[in-house]
């Protein structure tokens, strides 16, 4: 174990390169396993596994967005599910075009609900959500607007901590209400379902769903590269500061406003792309989706991997849904105290998370990096003499 | 958008130096700011000289720290005018636009970056374009590596550059947010009780710092600290009751009677 941690391979490798080079390790090993092994077989990896992790891959992208905000900027957004759903739909309206005729009531225009409600033609909002660039174009630009009107008010007016978390709160619930609606026109309660085709591929086919949890893998190297890139520019190092220190910020002559905003609107769109890829891949998107608590359980997952390490949000949604998955088979009802009490657990004994805990182990198992900070506080000693 | 008094748009205002053709950088005229009836500032007048060091006292509430945020653009006051050189109205701007005309602030408590080192604390205050896109494709050319360096070793920090702020004693503290108003090149410094919490030889070698400094910029500096405020002060301020009660050189301050009444005279009690 040492000697491979002090290889000088591993030793250039930054966690970027580690994130991608498991991330993509991962995704052939499953690819393979799906496509080579037959069922029965110890190596298989059946089609419900490959669905069921490229969930957890939506999740772990979804973490990243929330980590982003809250980890490196201090605005603890308990409304980013609303993003997420919102990035939802947009995907969903487009799955619903696809249908065609082939719904229950068979009209080639409309999606089953609408018919069922007495409507003639489409509402103005479904313009161009049978055009699968515009719909893509829409899971960035939704979320991506809604977080800008949002964020500039809040943070042109200074709101943060506490009351911000509550307006975040109620903005994912305004959502809910107002999406339970059959008046809004995107299904109601039942949301959108039933989808057939994805770009012309079959949903069905378990290929179809390979290659969306590729694509979703994809996504989330792609979406880890940016906010690594964001938070190791100056660009997080003033947002770092705006988390720290924002009255300092402001009177260093940065606008913390304006950062938050753009940092706002980039997590919100990376949750937004989340929830565009976790639609087609569990078939269906309704309200439940704004629920507050979806949100309050994305803030648990990066507490728990360890908030302010992009690494530690992947771990901590898949770590921790991977658990809900399993226990929510065998006690359903007993899961939300788990969860509540890992998560208290967690702020007691692990304040940097699962990220902070293996972060001290290597520590331990590597102590060169301790040498050079001996290094560096006898250097500041033989200074410090100097000085007298 | 917002523009000066002649009406040219901020840009170009943030980045012309302020004008001091009579001397004066800082004009504070008839400024009145009352808090629920309370008179924070009373009808107070005020003007530091360029390049000079100036000393500001007075017990408790008598206006100091407001008196900041006013020049600062954190507290808007009820009336008066508040102007940076001749040109500059400072009501027109706020707190990120004042910093960036040329006016830097150091805390009461020392507030630095402390999850970033010394060196980036220092980075991010450097002088130049505060925007989002620069921020994002940033990149530290020769010449500001330099300037950090100089700044480092002016407040003598240069072994430390690479720590976590968070980890500096307090004193070391207070000199970083110096340190990161020096890199700013502001015109003029207003230093909030720059000393407390120091021991002596932090003290000695802050008062050092602060008139070496003057000159070159203008410094205002709020103490508590008499022996302090007597170490560095060419002119002392004497506030009370939100207005100025007394100016001059500390001997002077020391012989008024108003002085000895309201503020020494509680002091030697």
């Amino acid at each position: 174990m040492k000697n491979l941690l002090n290889s000088p391979f591993v030793k250039k490798m930054n966690s970027l390169h580690t994130v991608i080079a498991i991330l993509f390790i991962s995704t052939i090993y499953v690819t393979f396993c799906n496509l080579v092994f037959a069922e029965g077989s110890l190596l298989y990896v059946s089609d419900y596994t490959v669905s069921l992790l490229g969930k957890y891959l939506c999740y772990a992208l979804l973490a990243l967005a929330v980590d982003l905000v809250w980890g490196y900027c201090g605005i603890l957004s308990l409304g980013h599910g609303a993003f997420f759903a919102l990035g939802g739909y947009a995907m969903g309206m487009y799955l619903m075009r696809q249908i065609g005729d082939r719904g229950v009531y068979g009209n080639a225009e409309l999606p089953d609900f609408m018919v069922f409600l007495n409507w003639t033609e489409l509402p103005w909002y479904w313009a161009g959500s049978d055009n699968p660039l515009i719909m893509i174009l829409l899971v960035f630009a939704g979320p991506g607007l809604l977080a800008y009107i949002f964020g500039s008010l809040a943070f042109r007016s200074r709101v943060s901590g506490v009351y911000l978390s509550i307006m975040t709160q109620a903005m994912t619930y305004a959502l809910l209400l107002s999406f339970f609606r059959n008046e809004m026109g995107f299904g109601g309660n039942n949301g959108l379902t039933d989808f057939k085709e994805i770009f012309g591929f079959s949903l069905q086919s378990p290929d179809t769903k390979l290659a969306l949890f590729v694509a979703t893998a994809v996504m989330l190297a792609i979406g880890y590269a940016i906010s690594h890139f964001i938070v190791n520019s100056k660009m997080g190092r003033v947002v770092t500061a705006i988390r720290d220190a924002e009255d300092r910020v402001r009177f260093v002559g940065y606008k913390p406003q304006h950062y938050k905003v753009w940092i706002f609107v980039v997590s919100a769109m990376l949750a937004g792309v989340a929830g565009a890829l976790y639609v087609p891949q569990v078939g269906i998107i309704n309200p439940g989706e704004f629920s507050p608590l979806n949100s309050i359980e994305i803030v648990i997952w990066v507490a728990i991997g360890g908030r302010g390490t992009l690494y530690g949000a992947l771990v901590g949604a898949i770590v921790v849904s991977y658990a809900k998955t399993r226990f929510t088979a065998i006690m359903p009802e007993a899961w939300l105290f788990g969860l509540g009490g890992l998560f208290v657990l967690v702020t007691l004994l692990l304040p940097k998370g699962l990220a902070g805990l293996v972060f001290n182990l290597m520590d331990k198992i590597d102590p060169p990096a301790k040498e050079s900070n001996a290094k560096a506080i006898i250097n500041n000693k033989n200074t410090a003499t100097e000085n007298k | 958008m917002i523009v000066d008094k002649n009406g040219s748009p901020l840009s170009t205002v943030t980045s012309k130096a302020p004008d001091t053709k009579h001397g004066v950088i800082l004009y504070v005229e008839d400024v009145s700011v009352s808090f629920d009836g309370f008179k924070a500032l009373n009808d107070l007048n005020l003007y530091i000289g360029d390049g000079e060091l100036r000393c500001l006292i007075g017990a408790n509430g008598a206006g100091k720290t407001t008196l900041m945020d006013v020049i600062t653009g954190k507290t808007r006051p009820d009336t008066g005018k508040v102007n940076f050189g001749q040109q500059i109205d400072l009501l027109q701007l706020d707190e990120s636009e004042i910093a960036r005309a040329g006016i830097g602030r150091k805390f009461q408590k020392p507030t630095v970056f402390e999850a970033l080192t010394v060196f980036e604390n220092i980075e991010l205050s450097l002088s130049g374009d505060k925007g989002i896109w620069t921020a994002l494709f940033h990149k530290l050319s020769g010449e500001q590596k330099d300037k950090i360096d100089e700044v480092l070793a002016t407040i003598g920090l240069t072994a430390e550059q690479n720590y976590p702020a968070g980890r500096l004693s307090h004193g070391q503290k207070q000199w970083l947010e110096i340190g990161m108003l020096l890199a700013a090149e502001p015109r003029l410094l207003l230093v909030d009780e720059p000393v407390a919490g120091m021991t002596a030889q932090e003290t000695e070698r802050t008062a050092e710092l602060l008139t070496s400094l003057a000159g070159k910029h203008s410094v205002v500096v709020v103490e508590h600290d008499m022996a302090f405020v007597r170490s560095i002060a060419r002119k002392v301020t004497v506030l009370h009751q939100g207005s100025v009660l007394a100016e001059g050189s500390m001997d002077e301050i020391q012989e008024n009677k108003d002085v000895r009444e309201v503020y020494l005279g509680e002091e030697q009690a």
